[in-house]
């Protein structure tokens, strides 16, 4: 009888490998959402359809001044304990759904609903901003951990002013169809689509992450994470989404907005040279890469990364220091874009200035002009 | 013969192509190419492909005896185990190029990224021949176990970052490198030293050269102005003694 061999195996190699873009005009100037589709799309192999996602800054000028919340709701009953805890701390401005479209290749979304607020100047408030020197910006992060925390089904997906992340389960252009993107316009945006490697693929494990108007992207894994979220913990940012990236956003909030570093010592920060490398500079700079390593050993990100991280102020793209993720800028006009792959940044600008490719640990900062916003 | 390959998917390209090279084609345009992986793989015809726009990751891996011809910068991981023919970039190139390269050429005029020529080898009358006309990331030849890497540092878009970069060789045991210019031996790995090439590096040297320069329309004497210098594994077993002690 023949013994008839079967292979073992599929053998069809899956490509995903996470893909990032993002893009930001310096001058301030709106951007359709349909570029950042079309470019995020342009990698869609890169992703597997188990999460994609989008952040805009600059899509919400009639409430700028207060902070928008993107929220997901799992059930009812979360909906209700959180609008009720919303009202008990919030002045709401504006309260209402977050515009969605019915689209098959979406099974099951979850509620989105934005509400655009300002915390609630009662006694306790006066008190904390008076003695205890808290911001309007605390207060809001305190919300949000509350929330994320404590409402069983509800989850903060942003939280800054005048932008908004967008994010789920499937391929980031049918989240963009389901959230009707092609309807916003910001100055900056940033693309993720998602190939979920050792967390669960979910709509709040989608990226980008996100704290105010801080919002990351990421490809890559941070095998620091649990370094990286106990020392969080001491500063009472808590880690609820099931996923590594969530840690960058919140260390840059504590970086940036309350230790006051700017954003190219965070970058060190998370992504410092290597012990012999600072070894080797000139004393001044060799005091400073030491401090810091020395001061923030914890937020140091370990494993390989490629990352965007926005605010309302700029785009920031950021290596590994050995660079084990891809990551290619370019420039044209007032816009700077990045992305996994120069062909994402071709789709939407197809003669660029200038393209290059950033060193590890070497972050690309493109603030907005100054005066703009 | 010409493809069109504006919006078209990736497979269906190299569908496309793999049907035109069985069908005889000798030479193949391909035009709005953006983005699309695997172009060229495992071809096994002497046809030559030319490209224009950015073709996608793993260009011509496994490639056995086509020419592709960049008209534009490429991405990642080109020449991927590629094993003859030749791949010309007249733009620059990213990460991880020739990675396992076992035959053929890869000619990028301008800067590549990191990792490139990682473990190229060769065998008998199979040497690969990887040269890059700007400036090259860190980890330039790890664990290249055979072959021949040049780097020119001449025709880079980012003049103001340095011709290399760090842990240059790391893990290098076989093969040689040859640098334009001189290199910054504190940013070499302990595995390698620096030599002058002798009198048959240098005619082995301009040989490559030749070919590179032909390529893109250059002038050889401009490249060979500068003195090169060799790198060269110090042993064939780097790592022997990293665990335990080899048995002799």
């Amino acid at each position: 009888m023949k013994n008839k061999l079967k292979p073992t195996h599929y053998f069809e190699k899956d490509i995903s490998n996470c893909g990032l873009t993002g893009l930001i005009s310096k001058t301030g100037q709106l951007v359709e959402g349909s570029v950042i589709i079309k470019s995020i799309t342009l990698m869609h192999d890169r992703g597997n359809g188990l999460g994609g996602g989008f952040a805009a800054y600059g899509i919400y000028p009639e409430y700028k001044d207060f902070f928008a919340l993107h929220l997901m709701y799992e059930n009812g009953q979360a909906l209700q304990l959180t609008e009720e805890y919303l009202e008990n701390n919030f002045f709401i401005e504006q309260g209402e759904d977050i515009p969605t479209r019915r689209i098959s290749a979406i099974n099951n979304p979850p509620v989105f609903k934005r509400y655009f607020v300002k915390p609630m100047q009662n006694a306790e408030y006066d008190d904390a901003i008076e003695c205890k020197k808290i911001t309007d910006e605390d207060e809001v992060v305190n919300h949000v951990m509350r929330i994320n925390n404590e409402i069983e089904g509800a989850f903060v997906v942003s939280s800054g002013k005048n932008m908004g992340a967008f994010k789920g389960v499937g391929y980031p252009e049918e989240l963009a169809e389901f959230f009707r993107l092609e309807e916003y316009k910001g100055y900056i945006w940033t693309g993720h689509n998602r190939f979920p490697t050792n967390t669960p693929g979910w709509w709040g494990g989608a990226h980008p992450f996100t704290l105010l108007d801080w919002s990351i992207v990421h490809n890559g894994e941070i095998s620091s994470y649990g370094i990286n979220k106990r020392y969080l913990e001491m500063y009472g940012y808590l880690c609820t989404m099931l996923t590594d990236t969530e840690v960058v956003a919140y260390m840059l909030d504590l970086l940036i907005r309350k230790h006051g570093l700017t954003p190219e010592l965070a970058s060190l920060a998370l992504a410092p040279p290597f012990w012999d490398t600072i070894d080797a500079l000139p004393r001044e700079e060799r005091e400073l890469l030491t401090a810091i390593r020395q001061v923030y050993g914890s937020a140091l990100l370990n494993g390989p990364f490629a990352i965007l991280f926005a605010s309302n102020k700029g785009l920031i793209g950021l290596n590994d220091r050995v660079k084990l993720r891809p990551l290619v800028c370019a420039e044209k006009g007032d816009c700077v874009y990045m992305a996994s792959e120069e062909a994402a940044i071709r789709e939407i600008c197809p003669s660029p200035e200038r393209v290059w490719a950033p060193r590890g640990g070497e972050p690309v900062i493109a603030m907005l002009n100054q005066g703009v916003n | 013969m010409k493809i069109n390959a504006k919006g078209v998917y990736y497979r269906d390209l190299n569908q496309r192509i793999r049907e035109a090279v069985a069908a005889g084609a000798e030479k193949i345009e391909l035009t709005n190419v953006n983005g699309q992986y695997y172009i060229g793989d495992g071809i096994n015809r002497p046809v030559t492909i030319t490209i224009h726009g950015v073709p996608g990751n793993d260009l011509a891996a496994f490639m056995n005896g086509a020419t592709i011809v960049v008209k534009d910068n490429g991405q990642d991981n080109i020449g991927n185990t590629m094993n003859a023919g030749k791949v010309v970039v007249h733009g620059h190139a990213g990460d991880v190029l020739g990675y396992g390269m076992r035959g053929g050429k890869l000619h990028i005029l301008k800067d590549v990224g990191y990792r490139v020529g990682i473990h190229m080898k060769s065998f008998r009358e199979n040497r690969p021949v990887l040269i890059a006309g700007g400036n090259a990331g860190d980890f330039f030849g790890e664990y290249m176990a055979g072959g021949v890497l040049i780097l020119l540092g001449m025709f880079s878009d980012n003049p103001d970052k340095p011709k290399h970069g760090f842990r240059f060789g790391t893990g290098m045991h076989g093969g040689v490198i040859y640098v334009r210019g001189p290199v910054d031996e504190s940013k070499l790995a302990r595995e390698v030293g620096v030599f002058e090439p002798t009198a048959e590096d240098r005619k082995e040297l301009e040989e490559y050269l030749k070919d590179y320069c032909k390529d893109f329309k250059l002038d050889l004497n401009d490249v060979l102005k500068e003195k090169f210098v060799k790198i060269i594994p110090k042993s064939t077993r780097p790592y022997g003694n990293m665990y335990c002690t080899m048995p002799r």
